[in-house]
């Protein structure tokens, strides 16, 4: 019992830590999705398409 | 949008599939460009793998079930052709691990924040496994039964992962045990700190 009790603050700090670095985490992804899609992914998917249509 | 789709309606064929198909496809295409970037931790190398899973899956796309989720299933592909990739590549990959790590930050945005400039050379650190386990669930939104699939894994393998993982990033986040000159120790997790504690401040 005298652990549990001896282990809460540094686990709460812990916790602290562990949520910073998923909020960072998350951002560090999210700025990629939000990035513009480079015009080279729609041209590549557009010719596989018409290559789809004449085949 | 896609809010008149429920209900048994005719199965889509042809070409009005393949428009379906692809208009989804394009939704996702960030997301790809996403995780393709946590694979490889370079933009052009990132953008090559998300093109080629693109065409993957559109090459694919017969053997996808509209409905399903095509974000698990495009990762997926993307997942496996990155390890492809890298098996081609394993030999030289194997002898300058430390070449390796200099690239993953090198390309990185010279005016991006520290603290994520941080975070990304860290994730670098991590065994892959441990990297797209942690990316799949703390950033891509997966559930760790989604990522387990994607991963082609046990979600108990995938929940060990994402924990050692968490634990591996904030280890190396406080002691500095990167390669960074003139900077100390437990910055990177300081301002880490700081900027989540301004975001949540701001949201």
């Amino acid at each position: 019992m005298d652990e549990r009790r001896k282990g809460a603050a540094p686990l709460d700090e812990a916790r602290l830590r562990q949520r910073a670095i998923g909020v960072k985490l998350r951002q560090m992804f999210d700025d990629v999705v939000n990035e513009p899609v480079p015009d080279e992914f729609l041209d590549i998917l557009r010719r596989a398409d018409k290559q789809t249509g004449e085949g | 949008m896609a809010a008149a789709m429920d209900g048994p309606a005719a199965p889509l064929e042809g070409a009005a599939r393949d428009k379906v198909f692809q208009r989804e496809l394009v939704t996702l295409i960030p997301h790809l460009r996403a995780f393709a970037r946590t694979l490889t931790g370079d933009a052009t190398a990132a953008d090559d793998l998300a093109q080629d899973a693109m065409i993957k899956a559109w090459d694919a796309r017969a053997s996808f079930q509209l409905g399903t989720n095509m974000k698990a299933w495009t990762f997926m592909i993307l997942r496996n052709q990155f390890y492809s990739d890298k098996r081609r590549s394993w030999r030289s990959t194997q002898l300058d691990q430390e070449a390796a790590e200099r690239t993953l930050v090198a390309v990185d945005d010279p005016e991006s924040p520290i603290a994520l400039d941080e975070l990304r050379l860290a994730m670098s650190m991590l065994p892959y496994e441990q990297r797209e386990a942690l990316i799949l669930v703390g950033a891509g939104g997966f559930a760790y039964e989604e990522a387990a699939d994607i991963c082609g894994c046990a979600v108990g393998t995938v929940k060990s992962r994402v924990s050692r993982a968490r634990k591996a990033l904030q280890g190396i986040l406080e002691t500095g045990a990167y390669d960074r000159d003139g900077r100390e120790a437990g910055d990177a997790m300081r301002s880490i700190l700081a900027d989540a504690e301004r975001l949540s401040a701001i949201r």
